[in-house]
């Protein structure tokens, strides 16, 4: 399979998808329509934590173009939005936990009658003592957020340990030992596509769901529960998805439910679409944290061991958390050799928007600590950074945090090598030092970040990493195939096609990838922790080979011969046609085995890990306290590039979320509320923010198993560049920061702080 | 009320509300390219040209296109033919997901118009006001100086 001659792999095949897409004639949800179809508004909490009294919906029903009110009571199935832990409803019945949770549906005729209904219908509240802050939620004293059947007590959601060799000992005889304790705070996904679903009866008793989401299977699992109806009568279509981020990844499940809801009470279709407001106040975002790491090191700069305290805050439903939880947890050690391993992480309910996936899913909160305290260590000892690092990256044959013992496909030190070499590392320190010397107001600062990241849904969730994909040869030489993860701007569409031509042997302009339809393949696992491409591609490898194996088959008997068959496809085809052969293949992919220990935290987590190096270069106004990245390099290993424009544009656009993360971006909270109004106060990187010059490379260390030798690359970038970012603020301002974001406000303090 | 306005060369005559913007009624009359994403002026998703110059079509309001000519991305490739700004976003890799992809065609249609030869530093003042959450910008500037350097050429 990897052997196979790589004519279309690693080229830069334009998208497909892109043609639509610069004409605006790319279909988003909110662009489509179906006949009868109605309009939905949610009534929301404005409380962050009450009892429900009553729901007075009369004066809503009467009004001109309402067709209906829904509450808790009207549900026909189990009133839970599935994801994982079933703790959340679609609608509130008796207690809301957060501000924005959804109390009860209107559906009318138009947009407007519907959102005027919903200021119409009356809840009476009686308010409860809230809690917003996880530490103060995990006091015993703290009101009761969490739904008890979903905590392990209290207000604590998951506990999760990972434990290797002797920390404590270890500690007691290290050369030099580092603390610090590191916070970050919530980031909004700010898809340029606010979310939304349509649900449209689909016959004999079916319903059918477009919308913008990475997992429709997640959807079709939901909205089956909440309607009481068999898996095989829910179909869900994805939409053209404007972005994406980890956002679409669980709230589709619930804002899904809810149209269904309404299309199911009113046997008509149901929009309902939020608008930026509703969407960046109401649905996850990244979880804050609040991070303690303690690292001993032998005087050589070798890291012997770590000691962490993970808090996530994890909003008032389970949602994806402990997913989310768990990553932090393996991630926690980074990409180093570290013998010696004491992790806590604690994933807390609190009376907040439940937070869930967000690119890197509970890694760049344990990064940013990782690579600040790596750099303490460097500079109490006087070793050089990137040195530092080259000491104790992992190789083929080490051990990872999880004592994984990890042979294939480890390029953490090629990548370190390759950005220190494109950053030219040491020169560049030197001119940062002469620049700091003749400049007052300005400061230049060079930071360096070294990330893994394990692909696919490791130990976690091994059952959901699987995925399907059928192709099917036409009469007419064309070529359909479908699969079940989905193109949400990453590129899959593109990388899929191009492994599919390279599989099948024939030209990548007579294939078609239709939209994900959850009726037309297996379920395939979600579009998340960068496997969608890797996985869809195995998958479609796996039936282009039976195909292949068949066409040539037919073709023999027509004595085409082998190198004609690209050309003579049609001919073929026909001849699949007449002579009635089965033109049809599925085709399946699942992962190696992975195992884990939940008692040790340790075990073979992953399948594989991602690595990548960055080097950042920023410029700090000392009398503003405005940092601006002027230059910045950025080196992966994701295995084999199968489309370098692709996989480029993976990594500048995470560099921009990461430059975003660090610098600018954050909600504060107030009382339960989250103090945001859409894109006016979420301040996104605009094209002033980024390093317009970045270097972008790739060292491909394969991955057997991928295809082609790929492993996934999406969330990768995101993790080193906030990390990249504040370490260079760190060395411009010669402080450790220990908070994001570090905006204009808090590097001026920062500077006010003894270095 | 009523509104008389040239939308991609073609007269019009709209039944629009006091309130209308005019990202209602266009994606209302069919021009769903015009993309919402914030409805506050801050995401440049809905861009289009009025007489020729990039707006936010969400901060405008209908009745103040009375007797205006529109361009939205429908109007942008003449016939079967992309414009040279849209063959370069393909050519570059400067689209991915697509929602911010017509505004940002549209900002540098209208700079290529004014500007056909800009520095850099100009086109980034032209796209500023345009977001892009998946690219970081650096294939949409290569895109749009392959697009200039294409249209002077062609002239």
């Amino acid at each position: 399979m990897n052997e196979a001659p790589a004519t279309l792999i690693g080229t830069a095949i334009a998208r497909p998808d892109a043609v639509d897409k610069v004409r605006g004639e790319a279909r988003f949800v909110d662009d489509l329509a179906f006949p009868g179809m109605l309009h939905a508004a949610v009534v929301r909490s404005p409380h962050p934590h009450a009892r429900i009294l009553g729901i007075h919906a009369e004066a809503a029903r009467s009004m001109p173009g309402v067709v209906v009110v829904l509450t808790a009571a009207d549900v026909p199935g189990e009133n839970i939005v599935h994801v994982i832990v079933d703790d959340q409803p679609a609608l509130a019945a008796d207690v809301v936990r957060y501000i924005g949770e959804p109390v009860a549906l209107v559906a009318a005729e138009t947009r407007r009658a519907a959102r005027a209904a919903v200021d119409a219908v009356r809840v009476d509240y009686e308010p409860l003592p809230f809690v917003a802050s996880p530490l103060a939620a995990l006091e015993p004293d703290a009101p009761q957020v969490a739904v008890p059947s979903a905590a392990e007590g209290g207000n604590l959601f998951n506990r999760m340990v990972l434990v290797k060799g002797d920390v404590d000992g270890t500690f007691a005889v290290a050369d030099v030992v580092v603390e610090g304790t590191y916070e970050t705070g919530y980031q909004e996904h700010a898809y340029l596509e606010t979310q939304g679903m349509i649900a449209v009866p689909d016959g004999l008793g079916a319903i059918a769901i477009y919308g913008s989401m990475q997992c429709p299977f997640y959807v079709q699992n939901a909205v089956a529960k909440v309607l009481g109806l068999p898996l095989a009568k829910v179909r869900v279509v994805a939409a053209a998805t404007g972005g994406a981020f980890g956002g679409k990844e669980d709230v589709p499940s619930l804002l899904g439910s809810l149209a269904a809801l309404l299309s199911s009470a009113t046997r008509r279709p149901v929009k309902l679409v939020l608008d930026r407001e509703e969407d960046v106040l109401t649905t996850s975002k990244r979880h804050p944290s609040r991070v303690f790491y303690r690292t001993a090191a032998r005087a050589d700069g070798t890291l012997l061991a770590i000691d962490v305290d993970i808090v996530l805050n994890a909003g008032a439903y389970q949602t994806l958390s402990s997913a989310v939880l768990w990553r932090s947890l393996v991630t926690a050690a980074g990409p180093y050799r570290v013998p010696n391993v004491r992790v806590v992480a604690r994933s807390v309910a609190t009376n907040t928007v439940p937070n869930g996936a967000f690119r890197g899913f509970g890694s760049p909160q344990v990064i940013f600590p990782h690579e600040s305290q790596i750099d303490l260590v460097a500079e109490r000892l006087g070793i050089d950074r990137v040195e530092i690092r080259r000491r104790n990256v992992l190789h083929s044959g080490d051990r990872t945090s999880t004592d994984h013992l990890v042979r294939d496909s480890v390029g953490i030190a090629e990548t370190l090598d390759r950005a220190a070499e494109l950053a030219d590392w040491t020169a560049r320190l030197e001119r940062a030092a002469t620049y700091n010397r003749a400049s007052r107001e300005t400061k230049r600062g060079v930071g360096v970040a070294c990330v893994l990241y394990g692909v696919g849904l490791g130990g976690k969730a091994p059952f959901l990493d699987k995925a399907g994909a059928t192709i099917k040869l036409e009469p007419d030489g064309s070529i359909a195939v479908a699969i079940g993860t989905v193109e949400i701007g990453q590129g899959l569409t593109t990388a899929v096609l191009q492994v599919a031509a390279e599989g099948l042997g024939v030209p990548i302009d007579r294939i078609h990838l239709s939209p994900v339809d959850t009726s037309r393949v297996p379920d395939s696992g979600p579009t998340v922790a960068s496997r969608g491409t890797m996985m869809s591609a195995l998958a479609v490898l796996d039936a282009a080979g039976r195909l292949r194996e068949r066409i040539e088959r037919v073709a023999k008997a027509h004595r085409i011969a082998k190198r004609e068959i690209a050309q003579r496809l049609p001919e073929i085809a026909r001849f699949f046609w007449l002579e009635n052969f089965d033109p049809a293949v599925e085709g399946w992919a699942s992962t190696e085995p992975v195992s884990w220990d939940p008692a040790t935290g340790l075990g073979d987590v992953y399948p594989v890990y991602a690595y990548a190096t960055h080097i950042a270069e920023v410029e700090v106004n000392v009398d503003t306290g405005e940092a601006h990245v002027v230059d910045y390099v950025a080196v992966h290993d994701s295995g084999r590039i199968l489309n370098r424009v692709l996989a480029s544009g993976q990594v500048e656009g995470g560099v921009a979320q990461g430059i975003g993360f660090a610098l600018m971006e954050t909600i504060e909270e107030k009382d339960g509320r989250l103090i945001v109004n859409g894109l006016t106060t979420y301040r996104l990187p605009t094209i002033r923010d980024v390093p317009l010059a970045a270097a972008v490379d790739f060292v491909e260390a394969l991955f057997p198993a991928g295809p082609f030798g790929m492993k996934g690359i999406g969330e990768v970038p995101v993790m080193a560049a906030h990390a990249a970012v504040a370490r260079a603020v760190a060395h411009a301002t010669g402080r450790n920061p220990t908070r994001y974001p570090l905006d204009p406000p808090r590097i001026k303090s920062l500077l006010g702080e003894k270095p | 009320m009523r509104i008389h306005l040239t939308v991609n060369g073609t007269g019009r005559t709209w039944e629009v509300a006091p309130g209308d913007t005019l990202l209602d009624v266009l994606r209302r009359e069919g021009f769903a390219g015009v993309k919402k994403g914030c409805g506050t002026g801050d995401c440049g998703a809905c861009t289009v040209l009025l007489n020729g110059r990039a707006v936010n079509a969400c901060l405008v309001l209908a009745v103040k296109a009375e007797g205006h000519t529109v361009v939205t991305i429908e109007g942008v490739a003449q016939g079967g033919r992309l414009h040279p700004v849209q063959e370069a976003f393909l050519e570059a890799g400067a689209v991915q997901c697509g929602y911010c992809t017509p505004g940002m065609v549209l900002s540098a249609v209208s700079l290529l118009s004014h500007n056909p030869d800009p520095s850099e530093a100009e086109i980034c003042e032209a796209i500023s006001g345009n977001l892009c959450r998946c690219t970081g910008y650096v294939k949409q500037i290569a895109a749009i100086e392959r697009a200039a350097a294409r249209m002077r050429e062609s002239q």
